[in-house]
């Protein structure tokens, strides 16, 4: 397979900052730079660490080192009629499957077919020692020890670098459609939850600007009787919508200011924002504009027994990133943090002060 | 951990403690009363605890877990006991903790689509309590008119629908845990993710070494409106092998694929009488689910695929009654092998679907140079082989000889990139293959993230992750027999 094996510069590196204490700042492509608090460190580079380590479509698998792109993964993936069923976000032409892992972001299909950490069957990853290990495996059903490859999903480069990585995979639906309904806030979400509890081949449910996008994925014939029963009107740039959606290309996106993301169980009330809120999966996920204080925000959060993200925001925002973590919890992630990485040399400071 | 004299000795003290925190209907000390206790599905493992401990609320637990903790008496927690690796097996000088008690469903929400459960809610009392709204939960052990809640997560249970439906881990949302000290903490949320590392992944099927999970809160999903099976037999195991990668590379996924081998096949229809042809080499079992058009479309094109594969046979069960015949086979298989076979020892392995005739093959001569006889069970869709080996534990030797032939077949499915636990978990019963799978370090990062969360190693300890030095041990013992499965790794 083509592709370029740079794991033993990788692990030398680690193993050198580790003697010193030297932090690390983990890079792919840097598509997703803007995720988690500002770091300092010196750059490790896994780009160049790329290539298809394993693909055979009747496993369902794919493994490939930690610096292949989307880009390449998509191309293989596309000529045997599968997907990758977390849908990620890309933010870039050149991500790597190792920063979109341990981002661990999943797109408008994640309610539906599952996230990122669902996908994941194994790692092999460098701990801050510079010890390269292998966790899970290539297969769907492993319990053989503590399940570290899930562990590593959305860590954000803090517990290990990834290096190779071993992913499920989905077929391709038949066929795909997006229908629209004109509702209100709040009816929309009424209809998301009645929908969701329905079976059909629904993935995608997504609601701005007045507008509930329905996205159904499966036969012809399925996705026929499904319409049929939902009514509403076809929507011809459907495939652009959802892809803009998942990439943050909408013009929704298109504003200097915070963008707040909200994730919320389904039943959190309408926000009655008008065009400083989009909903995404199904109602869990709230992107949203606001005046009010990061303090505000992560207490809006809390009190809708949700979670915050400061998911992009200007260079001067120096609050924190994500909803912060207390007592006990707080506790286990410092503990985690120096079980993987001790010197914390690695992302050091990239979720929490701590970890 | 202590000597067994000094935790003999404060056991009166210790009983009469947990006694003011549970009651003392609540506490266990009489033998007799311990028996039942002795051991999980993993009968050939026995051993009596100190004592058994019942608790019936989150507080409870939380009380007896730091009486535990300030004497330094090691607990297990035990559902319902099914488990099949010894997880749940009893410490002579520890406490059981049996969650049985706890066994209310507090919450069903019709919106959210989500029940909130105590740990000892049977897994299939959930999908009844949820059925009139047109629901269910998806992961279904074969053992799910017994399993508890609790033990699916710490054992991330699967069953014959998860290779559509997810394991334990893809149905659940958020779970209470108690510490080894007795802390309360929430993993995961009521939303689709929850900030910071993902505990709730790293807790399920941490087999009870990490914490004591004291609620659940799981995902339900719409009741399919059709599910049909599709039976085909075949003459030959590699090419059902062959038909299974056809139909999934086909970009079609099943809501559940099963293979059986003769041996199990013949069982089976000898116990429940599922209609399965006898004389066929393997038969499989596609099930597929969704509306009645999607269904039709799939069945045709499986139906296609099977044929074109060499299957002598193909019927579909057109109705639900027939389809309940169909699985009742398979759902009966281990009772039905069973019933042939004065004890069996099932296996659970698991190898890339591609290896599926090798492995086969290297089983069926395993079994004649042990002269052990072997039954296989696959749910094949995902490569998780349950060999079933049928031997009589009376026979002198004949149980270490059975011991032996399931760790070779582990040794083969490690070889051929797989794992030794596909979903049985390792318990007490595969810490040997876990050093096949397994090199030092990765060991030692397992005991690592162990500490993290109980650093006394008071929670199950022993089980799951093997010490090193054990692990030396059994490296000598290989080449001691002549038998070097992997020559090339430097441990051994
Ligand atoms: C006939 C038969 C068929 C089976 N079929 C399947 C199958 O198809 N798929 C499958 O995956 N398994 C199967 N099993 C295995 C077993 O049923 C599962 O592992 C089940 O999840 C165990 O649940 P339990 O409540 O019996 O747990 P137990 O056996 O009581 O405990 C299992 C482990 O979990 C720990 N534990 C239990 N409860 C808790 C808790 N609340 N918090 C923390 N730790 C806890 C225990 O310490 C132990 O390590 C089968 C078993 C039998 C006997």
């Amino acid at each position: 397979m083509p592709g370029r094996d740079d794991i033993d510069r990788l692990v030398e590196k680690v193993r050198t900052s580790h003697r010193n204490s030297e932090p690390l700042r983990i890079c792919g492509s840097g598509s997703k730079f803007f995720l988690g608090r500002p770091i300092v460190g010196s750059v490790l580079d896994v780009k160049q660490h790329t290539g298809i380590v394993s693909y055979e479509p009747s496993e369902l698998v794919l493994t490939a080192r930690a610096g292949t792109t989307l880009r390449e993964i998509t191309k293989a993936l596309t000529a045997s009629g599968q997907i990758l069923g977390f849908e990620p976000p890309w933010f870039g032409e050149n991500a790597t499957l190792g920063g979109t892992v341990a981002c661990g972001l999943s797109g408008p299909r994640r309610p539906f077919s599952g996230s990122a950490r669902d996908f994941v069957l194994g790692i092999k990853c460098i701990t801050g020692k510079g010890e390269l290990m292998s966790f899970g495996g290539q297969v769907i059903k492993n319990v053989a020890g503590y399940d570290v490859s899930r562990l590593m999903v959305g860590a954000l480069g803090s517990l290990g670098v990834l290096t190779e990585i071993s992913i499920r995979l989905l077929p391709r639906h038949e066929l795909e459609t997006t229908l629209m309904l004109e509702l209100d806030e709040k009816s929309a979400l009424d209809e998301m939850i009645r929908l969701s509890g329905l079976p059909i081949p629904i993935s995608g449910l997504s609601y701005s600007s007045g507008l509930l996008r329905i996205r159904l994925s499966g036969t012809e014939n399925g996705i026929a009787s499904a319409a049929a029963q939902i009514g509403g009107q076809d929507d011809a740039n459907g495939p652009e919508y959802w892809l803009q959606l998942k990439e943050q290309k909408l013009s929704f996106f298109n504003r200097n200011q915070i963008l707040w993301r909200l994730s919320v169980p389904v039943t959190a009330p309408a926000m009655n924002l008008g065009n400083d809120c989009l909903i995404d999966w199904g109602g869990a996920l709230r992107w949203v504009y606001t005046d009010k204080t990061d303090q505000e925000m992560f207490e809006f959060a809390r009190q809708l027994r949700g979670h915050a993200t400061v998911f992009r925001a200007e260079s001067y925002y120096q609050g924190e990133r994500f909803s912060q973590l207390s007592g006990v919890v707080a506790d286990l992630h410092t503990r985690l943090k120096s079980s993987f990485d001790p010197a914390g040399i690695l992302n050091s400071g990239i979720m929490y002060s701590n970890v | 951990m202590d000597s067994q004299a000094s935790n003999q000795s404060r056991n009166p003290e210790l009983a009469k403690a947990l006694r003011v925190i549970v009651g003392s209907d609540a506490v266990v000390t009489d033998e007799e009363a311990l028996r039942p206790f002795e051991c999980d599905g993993l009968t050939a493992y026995r051993e009596l605890p100190l004592m058994v401990v019942l608790p019936s609320t989150i507080e409870e637990v939380q009380r007896v877990m730091r009486t535990c903790a300030q004497q330094s008496v090691p607990v297990v927690t035990r559902g319902a006991g099914t488990g099949l690796s010894g997880g749940a097996l009893p410490l002579s000088d520890g406490v059981l903790l049996s969650l049985t008690r706890m066994n209310q469903i507090l919450d069903i929400n019709d919106s959210t689509h989500t029940a909130r459960v105590q740990p000892g809610v049977r897994n299939l009392a959930i999908s009844e309590a949820v059925q009139h709204l047109g629901l269910y939960y998806a992961p279904d052990p074969s053992s799910q008119i017994a399993c508890s809640i609790g033990g699916n997560v710490a054992e991330n249970s699967g069953g014959v629908h998860c290779l559509k439906y997810g394991l334990t881990v893809h149905n659940i949302l958020q779970l209470k845990v108690v510490t080894v000290d007795g802390e309360l903490i929430t993993v995961g949320s009521e939303a689709l993710d929850a900030p910071g590392y993902d505990l709730l992944a790293l807790m399920t099927g941490s087999e009870g070494m990490l914490g004591i999970v004291v609620e659940v809160l799981v995902k339900l999903l719409p009741i399919p409106p059709v599910a049909q099976v599709v039976m085909a037999a075949f003459d030959e195991v590699e090419r059902a092998g062959d038909a299974v990668a056809a139909i999934i590379g086909g970009g079609i996924l099943p809501a559940g694929l099963e293979m059986m081998d003769n041996y199990a096949i013949t069982a089976a229809e000898d116990f429940v009488h599922a209609g399965y042809p006898v004389d066929a080499a393997a038969i499989l079992l596609c099930e597929l689910d969704g509306t009645q058009d999607e269904v039709d479309s799939q069945i045709a094109k499986v139906e296609k695929i099977l044929t074109e594969y060499g299957a002598t046979d193909t019927q579909v069960a057109t109705d639900e009654q027939t389809r309940q015949r169909f699985w009742s086979g398979r759902k009966a298989a281990f009772p039905a092998v069973g019933r042939i076979s004065p004890d069996y020892y099932c296996i659970d392995g698991t190898i890339p679907r591609r290896e599926l005739g090798t492995v086969l093959t290297a089983i069926s001569s395993l079994s004649e140079e042990f002269g052990l006889r072997v039954a296989n069970v696959f749910h094949a869709g995902d490569g998780n082989l349950h060999p079933l080996i049928l031997y009589d534990a009376n026979k002198e030797g004949e149980l270490e000889k059975t011991e032996e032939l399931g760790n070779r077949i582990l040794e083969l499915c490690v070889e051929v990139g797989g794992t030794v636990t596909g979903e049985h978990g390792v318990g007490v019963e595969k810490l040997r293959p876990m050093c096949l799978q397994f090199e030092d370090p990765v060991i030692e990062q397992f005991h690592a993230v162990k500490a993290a969360w109980d650093p006394h190693s008071l929670l199950n300890p022993g089980k799951a992750v093997p010490t090193l030095a054990r692990c030396a041990e059994f490296g000598a013992m290989h080449v001691h027999q002549g038998n070097l499965p992997f020559s090339n790794l430097e441990r051994f």
